[in-house]
C-alpha cells in the first residue's frame, strides 16, 4: 500500500507532502526521540503525538514512509517548514495510535 | 567510497533545538554520495544525531569534528559543558539528567549514550567535572 492509499482508506489529513508514492512497509509507534531513532526503518509508517520540529530531523534521519500524528495533535508552523523542505510526509488523523496500527495491519 | 579522508567540522549551537539534526543530515548526504553502504550510514546518522543532541541538551553547546576515511568514520564531540561525574551511570540505558523542557520535546529517554556506544563500533568519553565533555565515536566501514 502507498501512502496516498493510506490516505485515502483512513481519510488522513496531509499536513506536509512530499512522496505520497511511497510504500508502506509496517509501522513504528512511540513517541521518545532517542527510541524512534534507533527503531523507525525506512519504509514504516511513524505513529507518534510528537508534533515540535525534531521529528522532522528524525524522520530525514530514519525515511520512514510518513509521519502519522494520532489523537488529533497538530505541529507547529516550524516543524511544517522545515517537513516541507526535507521533503516529509506528515499525516494527521483523531485516532488513536492503537486505532490507526490496527487499520494499517489490516489494510496492509 | 572516500579515497582519501575528507574532515567535515559542525558548530552545535547550545540550546537550540530547532537546529538539531542538522549536522546528522548533512553527514548523512555526505555518505550517501560517496556510496557508503545504507547500514553505516544510519550507525553514522543515529550516533551523530544523539551527539548533536546530547551537545545542545547538556553540553551547552559545542563542535562536532567528523573525518571519513576508506576504512572508516571518526565523529568527534567536543563541548564546554558541566562535564560528566558518573561516565557508568551516565551509560545506563533510562538514566538521564535532562531538563523538564528537553523532556516535553521527547527527549531525556536516558538513551543517547547507550544509541551511541551501540551504533558506533568503539566509543570512548573523556569528561572533567565543570571543564567539559569529548566523545569518541568510530564507525567501521569495511
Amino acid at each position: 500500500m502507498t501512502v496516498r492509499e493510506f490516505i485515502e482508506k483512513n481519510d488522513l489529513q496531509i499536513i506536509t507532502e512530499g512522496d505520497l508514492e511511497k510504500e508502506i512497509d509496517g509501522c513504528y509507534i512511540g513517541d521518545l526521540l532517542s527510541l524512534a531513532m534507533s527503531r523507525v526503518e525506512e519504509g514504516q509508517v511513524w505513529i507518534t503525538i510528537q508534533g515540535n520540529v525534531n521529528i522532522a530531523a528524525v524522520a530525514a534521519l530514519t525515511d520512514p514512509a510518513c509521519i502519522l500524528l494520532v489523537d488529533g495533535r497538530g505541529i507547529d508552523e516550524a516543524t511544517k517548514i522545515k517537513a516541507q523542505e526535507q521533503g516529509i510526509n506528515i499525516l494527521g488523523t483523531a485516532l488513536s495510535a492503537y486505532e490507526a496500527a490496527c487499520r494499517l495491519f489490516q489494510q496492509s | 567510497m572516500a579515497e582519501k579522508t575528507i574532515n567535515l567540522h559542525y558548530t552545535i549551537d547550545g540550546n537550540n533545538f530547532t537546529t538539531a539534526g542538522q549536522a546528522s543530515s548533512n553527514i548523512k548526504k555526505v555518505l550517501k554520495q560517496l556510496g557508503v553502504y545504507p547500514e553505516a550510514i544510519r550507525k553514522a546518522a543515529i550516533s551523530m544525531y544523539e551527539g548533536e543532541i546530547n551537545t545542545i541538551i547538556h553540553g551547552k553547546g559545542g563542535e562536532a569534528n567528523v573525518a571519513i576515511s576508506p576504512e572508516t568514520i571518526t565523529i568527534v564531540f567536543t563541548d564546554n559543558g558541566p562535564g560528566i561525574s558518573d561516565i557508568d551511570k551516565a551509560m545506563q540505558e533510562g538514566f538521564s539528567t535532562a531538563t523538564d523542557e528537553a523532556r516535553e520535546l521527547g527527549f531525556g529517554a536516558g538513551m543517547g549514550l547507550p544509541n551511541m556506544k551501540k551504533y558506533s563500533d568503539s566509543m570512548t568519553i573523556e569528561s572533567q567535572v565543570g571543564k567539559g565533555t569529548t566523545v569518541t565515536m568510530i564507525i567501521k566501514l569495511n
